[in-house]
């Protein structure tokens, strides 16, 4: 039976801008000093909230990218462009400014790292954010849990993390990571150049015999698609955690 | 006032129509969609609506029928409960003076009910008198369903959770009885010039 | 844009922040027994349609409503009856 944590009230808190990282053309990561973090679990999220100077507010969640080691809370932030609240983040925000949040949140949707079955994370799109704060705990633990990546990415340009995820994955301590990319690929790509489906599952997913957690986040669509693929091949429904994410993440 | 998050102004809120717009709405240029659940997806060949409950004869529709009946075309602002404002939506549709015409009924209120489950309640009399439509085109075009195509309740005067998507039909009951979100903490009658969003206001 | 009506739906996640307020407990890991069908899921994997005037929960098998959670005019409206049992552990 999962632990549900009680742990009182929520506050919101104010969060300083540190640093800003771009990370693709349309996709950057919010480093944030938080006096009253709590620390959190890789994959939970905040909320953040914006308030115009006329009261108007707006809310979002977004994942939470830093491993719960790092000093600072990373959030990674993929610009909407007919969103309201990502235009702001990513565009707008500057070092020095403040950012309303609240978390962690979520109990579901995390990865602590103290068992030790194979892991398998399934990722469409911004949907690999709470997923690296599950490999970068997982480097940060020094881990040596096998772990594999299975990240859908339009072209190779809009893959997030990519220089990360390319050292981390040659770094030969069983993290593997498989890229497809559905729109676009670069000459002489070798990796997946469609979108997941159940062979490429088969491919990539650990042997049932090995009890594999997996995570799957990402649109709707996809993490629907592929926790239905994934059942069908076999795989418990209870080792599959599914996060979706909406446009409205906008 | 909690913090205000510098340089932030949110969707485009255009203040200038104000007479037009009721207290604590603002302007939209899109068109918002809102949904409790799936979309449901019905063809036109199977679309029925019907007006049921208080009445000697319930009387029904196909689409085919219902497409013969006279046509209204109407511009109309609407608000949304959740604050926005849309002004001069463009619609077609039947008028439900239309619909009942010719039917006589001691019922004062109306419960209209739609495919998906959706509900919510209203006085007839807010039917009535050329106030309200069963809408199947939205500026121009066919309602797309994520709008409540085929065809959707339309009336513009209170907030538009009454302008309920998808619809199937109108039950004319005695009592008052609230629907989906009326059961939930939404106001039972629902006039955006007073602001009755919630229960109590 | 159009909006496809997957787009919509999001699930148990994405509340973790408002059922935090209601609860003051982690809920997302919670268990509820459906009402209609009986199937139990985890909060985190049930259907949400928070693209509404208040929060819809529906159960990802058979689609009835579980809850709906409306927040507004300084108040809180929550509608469980869709739940037959919530499970959560101390």
């Amino acid at each position: 039976m999962a632990r549900t944590a009680v742990l009182g009230r929520l506050n919101w808190q104010l969060g300083t801008v540190a640093e800003l990282v771009q990370e693709t053309s349309r996709v950057a990561s919010l480093v944030l000093d938080v006096p009253e973090w709590p620390g959190h679990l890789a994959g939970q999220h905040v909320d953040v909230r914006l308030t115009a100077d006329d009261g108007y507010q707006a809310e979002r969640s977004y994942s939470i990218a830093s491993a719960p080691e790092h000093p600072r809370l990373a959030i990674t932030v993929e610009r909407l462009d007919d969103g309201e609240v990502s235009p702001y983040l990513v565009g707008e925000v500057r070092k020095g400014d403040k950012v309303e949040l609240r978390g962690p949140i979520g109990g579901y949707f995390v990865w602590r790292g103290d068992d030790h079955r194979p892991v398998l994370l399934v990722a469409g799109g911004s949907g690999v954010v709470p997923l690296m704060a599950m490999i970068r705990h997982r480097t940060a633990i020094k881990s040596t849990t096998p772990t594999r990546l299975l990240y859908s990415s339009r072209s190779e340009e809009d893959i997030i993390y990519k220089a990360e995820l390319d050292a981390l994955s040659a770094a030969g301590d069983g993290l593997t990571v498989a890229h497809c990319l559905t729109r676009k690929q670069p000459p002489g790509w070798r990796g997946y150049a469609r979108r997941i489906d159940r062979p490429m599952l088969e491919e990539v997913a650990w042997p049932k015999a090995q009890n594999p957690i997996i995570f799957v986040c990402g649109p709707t669509p996809l993490v629907e698609g592929v926790a239905g693929h994934l059942v069908d091949l076999g795989y418990e429904a209870a080792s599959i955690k599914t996060e979706r994410f909406g446009p409205t993440g906008g | 006032m909690s913090f205000i998050s510098r340089g932030f102004r949110g969707k485009r809120r255009d203040a200038t129509s104000s007479s037009r717009v009721p207290p604590g709405q603002y302007v939209v240029n899109d068109f918002p969609v809102l949904s409790a659940g799936p979309t449901p997806r019905v063809a036109v060949s199977e679309w029925t609506f019907v007006v049921e409950g208080e009445i000697d004869q319930p009387k029904k529709w196909t689409w085919d029928e219902f497409r013969k009946l006279p046509v209204e075309e109407v511009t109309k602002d609407i608000h949304c409960v959740t604050k926005w404002t849309k002004l001069d939506t463009l619609w077609k549709g039947v008028s439900v003076d239309t619909i009942l015409d010719g039917v006589e009924t001691a019922a004062e209120y109306v419960m209209a009910f739609s495919y998906g489950g959706y509900t919510t309640n209203l006085p007839l009399e807010d039917l009535t008198g050329g106030k309200a439509w069963v809408a199947y085109e939205f500026d121009g075009q066919p309602l797309h369903p994520e709008h409540g195509g085929p065809a959707r309740l339309l009336v513009p005067h209170l907030y538009f959770w009454k302008s309920a998507k998808w619809v199937q039909g109108l039950r004319l009951v005695k009592e008052d009885q609230p629907g989906f979100w009326e059961s939930n903490g939404y106001n039972m009658y629902g006039d955006p010039w007073r602001e009755q969003r919630y229960w109590g206001d | 844009m159009t909006v496809q009506q997957s787009d919509l739906k999001l699930d148990g996640n994405a509340i973790g922040g408002l059922l935090r307020e209601i609860f003051t407990m982690e809920m997302t890991t919670a268990e509820s027994t459906c009402a209609g069908c009986h199937k139990v899921h985890a909060i985190g994997q049930v259907e949400v349609y928070m693209n509404a005037p208040g929060a819809v929960v529906r159960c990802p098998a058979c689609g009835n409503v579980q809850m709906r959670i409306v927040k507004g005019g300084g108040r809180y409206w929550l509608d469980l009856s869709g739940i037959r049992c919530l499970e959560f552990s101390t």
